[in-house]
C-alpha cells in the first residue's frame, strides 16, 4: 500500500510541475511595461532649453488641458521619424506639446528643430537623464499623455499614425 | 604642537574617504540588484546604456539625499514595476516560486529518512 502511494504522489508532483513549466513556455518573455497608468505627474525643476531659466512642473501642467510630454534628442534616429506626427499634433489646439530634451547638445538640438520644425510649446532639458527616470521612462523617444496632473497613457518608442489617432480619440 | 592640527586634518580627510567608499559600495550593491530594462540579461551595474547610466546617477543622488536601500528599491518599483528588481517579492504570484524548492527539499528529506528507518 505504502509503496504504491509514494510513486503516485511523485508522479502527481511531476505532472503539476510539468504543466506549470509547459504553460510558462508559451508566455512571452519580452517585458512589456504597462502603458495605461493613472500616476501623478512627478514634480521636477529643470532648466529651460532656450535660456537657462528654471521651469517647475507645476507651472507647466496647471490647467485642465491635455499635454503630450515627449522625450526626444537630436542624436536619436527614431525621433526624426516621429517628428512629422508631432508637427501634425501641434496643429491641434486641445493639446500642448512639452519637449523633454534628453542628454543632448544644445547646438545640435537647435539645428534639429530648425530643420524639422519645432512642435513644442515648452522645452526643458534633461542633461543627465535623471528627470526622465523620475517619470519612469526607458529612453528616447517616449511620450506621456497628461491630463489633470495625471499620466493617462504612455507611448514607448516613436509615435506613429495609429498613436496619433488614439490621442485624438482620447482628447476628443 | 603643530603636529596636532595637521594630524586632525589628515584624519578627517581619511574619514571622508571612508564615507564616500561606503556610499559607492551601497550604490554598486543596489545597481547590481537591478535589472537593466532595455538590455538583455544585464544588470544596471553591468550596463553602459543611457538608461543604466542615468539610473546609476539617480541611485547616487538618492543615497546622498539620505534614502535607505529599501526606500530606493521601493521608489524604483513604483516607477518601473517589480520587474526591475532581481529578487522577486513574496506575493500571490510568487508563492509557488518560493515554496516549491522548500517543499521538494522536505519531501526528499522525508523519503530519505523513511528509507533509512525501513532498512534499520
Amino acid at each position: 500500500m505504502k509503496s504504491k502511494f509514494i510513486p503516485l504522489i511523485l508522479i502527481f508532483i511531476f505532472l503539476i510541475t510539468f504543466v506549470i513549466f509547459f504553460k510558462g513556455l508559451k508566455n512571452s518573455n519580452i517585458y512589456t511595461p504597462s502603458t495605461k497608468l493613472k500616476k501623478e505627474v512627478p514634480s521636477f525643476e529643470l532648466k529651460s532649453f532656450e535660456n537657462n531659466s528654471i521651469i517647475i512642473s507645476e507651472k507647466i501642467f496647471e490647467d485642465n488641458k491635455y499635454y503630450l510630454m515627449n522625450i526626444w534628442a537630436s542624436w536619436c534616429v527614431p525621433c526624426k521619424e516621429e517628428h512629422k506626427f508631432l508637427m501634425k499634433l501641434k496643429k491641434d489646439e486641445r493639446i500642448e506639446l512639452i519637449g523633454f530634451n534628453y542628454k543632448d547638445n544644445f547646438k545640435k538640438a537647435s539645428s534639429f528643430l530648425k530643420d524639422l520644425g519645432n512642435p513644442y510649446h515648452i522645452i526643458v532639458s534633461d542633461k543627465d537623464g535623471t528627470a526622465s527616470i523620475e517619470w519612469g521612462a526607458y529612453g528616447v523617444p517616449e511620450s506621456f499623455l497628461v491630463h489633470q496632473n495625471k499620466i493617462i497613457k504612455r507611448f514607448i518608442g516613436p509615435i506613429n499614425n495609429k498613436d496619433l489617432l488614439e490621442i485624438e480619440k482620447i482628447i476628443r | 604642537m603643530k603636529f596636532i592640527p595637521i594630524f586632525l586634518i589628515i584624519s578627517i580627510i581619511l574619514n571622508f574617504n571612508l564615507l564616500k567608499a561606503d556610499e559607492i559600495k551601497t550604490e554598486n550593491k543596489i545597481a547590481k540588484n537591478l535589472r537593466c530594462l532595455i538590455c538583455q540579461g544585464q544588470s544596471v551595474y553591468d550596463s553602459d546604456s543611457e538608461f543604466a547610466i542615468s539610473l546609476k546617477l539617480v541611485i547616487k543622488n538618492k543615497i546622498q539625499q539620505g534614502l535607505s536601500e529599501e526606500q530606493i528599491y521601493s521608489f524604483l518599483k513604483m516607477k518601473y514595476g517589480e520587474w526591475i528588481l532581481y529578487d522577486p517579492v513574496f506575493n500571490r504570484n510568487t508563492y509557488f516560486l518560493w515554496l516549491l524548492p522548500i517543499l521538494i527539499f522536505l519531501a526528499g528529506g522525508a523519503i530519505i529518512i523513511k528509507r533509512f528507518y525501513n532498512k534499520k
